[in-house]
């Protein structure tokens, strides 16, 4: 049996003015479907004990919880170790019901930008307004990163947790290692 | 640059993070319609100097298509609506008006 790793195996840049970090693998499952509809947010509810984010938020708390990607999809985090059996209870609750669930786990790659100067280092890689006042916690926003696309929330004041393609991640830790070199500071936020 | 407001998902964000799609609104003329028909759905648009009206996709967030009205010349935008919409709506169509009087585009006023 393969190990499963992390796409760049934990990669660390610290020494700037945000530290950076490959967050370890995380289960992540893609549901696709009629997010209003009863039977999909009762399964939900059932399998992850939570409820469908609203349009531009997420419910992530630590590692668990969900967000909303579109109109039609919303993203559900868990362990890595748990995605298939989350997968199986959610195909269950769902049976019948015309709806997509995906184990994408292995699809994505996530990081976290942590320090005070995090908003700015993510400013000036995203076309996102990130002040303090509009971009609060429990937002979840899925936007361009420099060349590629990336989603993003903010798991405390000062940290952003990222998730890109796997394939991205080295070109993401790359790009997020370079804003936040030190002595870059703009003093924006 | 234009700065779009995604209908679907109410982001407002500039236009890097969306993708243009051509012209709105064009009825498509497929088998059995005359050479004319087809030569003009295929080839025919419009090149306005003032109100335009566009299909975008927000290829970077929610993935969505929806309409964009806007001028060619100062890059104002004066709305978004949703995809599913066959002509511009009226409210927005008036909105225009007190902006850009005597505006015309394809037959609309």
């Amino acid at each position: 049996m393969s190990e499963p790793v992390a796409a760049l195996n934990g990669a660390i840049f610290a020494g700037g003015i945000a530290d950076v970090w490959e967050v370890p693998l995380q289960g992540m499952i893609t549901l696709r479907g009629d997010l209003a509809n009863a039977r999909l947010t009762k399964a939900v509810a059932s399998v992850l004990s939570g409820k469908v984010p609203q349009p531009g938020r997420t419910t992530i708390t630590a590692d668990r919880g969900a967000a909303w990607m579109s109109p039609d999809e919303i993203l559900i985090l868990c362990a890595y170790d748990e995605a298939s059996s989350t997968l199986a209870a959610l195909e269950k609750a769902l049976d019948g019901f015309h709806a997509l669930v995906v184990n994408v786990s292995d699809a994505r790659a996530s990081f976290r930008v942590s320090g005070p100067p995090a908003r700015e280092v993510m400013g000036k890689l995203c076309p996102v307004d990130l002040s303090p006042a509009a971009f609060t916690s429990g937002m979840f926003r899925r936007t361009r990163m420099a060349q590629v696309p990336a989603a993003f929330w903010l798991c405390d004041d000062d940290t952003f947790q990222v998730i890109c393609f796997r394939s991205h991640a080295q070109y993401v830790f790359d790009l997020l290692s370079v804003a936040s070199q030190g002595g870059s500071g703009v003093g924006v936020y | 640059m234009l700065i779009l407001t995604c209908p679907v998902c109410s982001v407002t964000a500039e236009e890097t993070e969306f993708h243009g799609g051509g012209e709105a609104h064009l009825t498509r003329f497929g088998p059995g319609a005359s050479e004319e028909e087809f030569e003009n759905y295929l080839f025919m648009r419009e090149n306005p100097r003032g109100v335009h009206f566009e299909r975008w996709r927000h290829v970077y967030g929610c993935g969505k298509w929806f309409h964009a009205a806007r001028c060619t010349t100062t890059l104002e935008v004066f709305g978004t609506y949703p995809a599913q919409t066959l002509e511009p709506p009226k409210t927005l169509r008036a909105q225009i008006s007190k902006k850009r009087p005597g505006w015309f585009w394809r037959g609309f006023e």
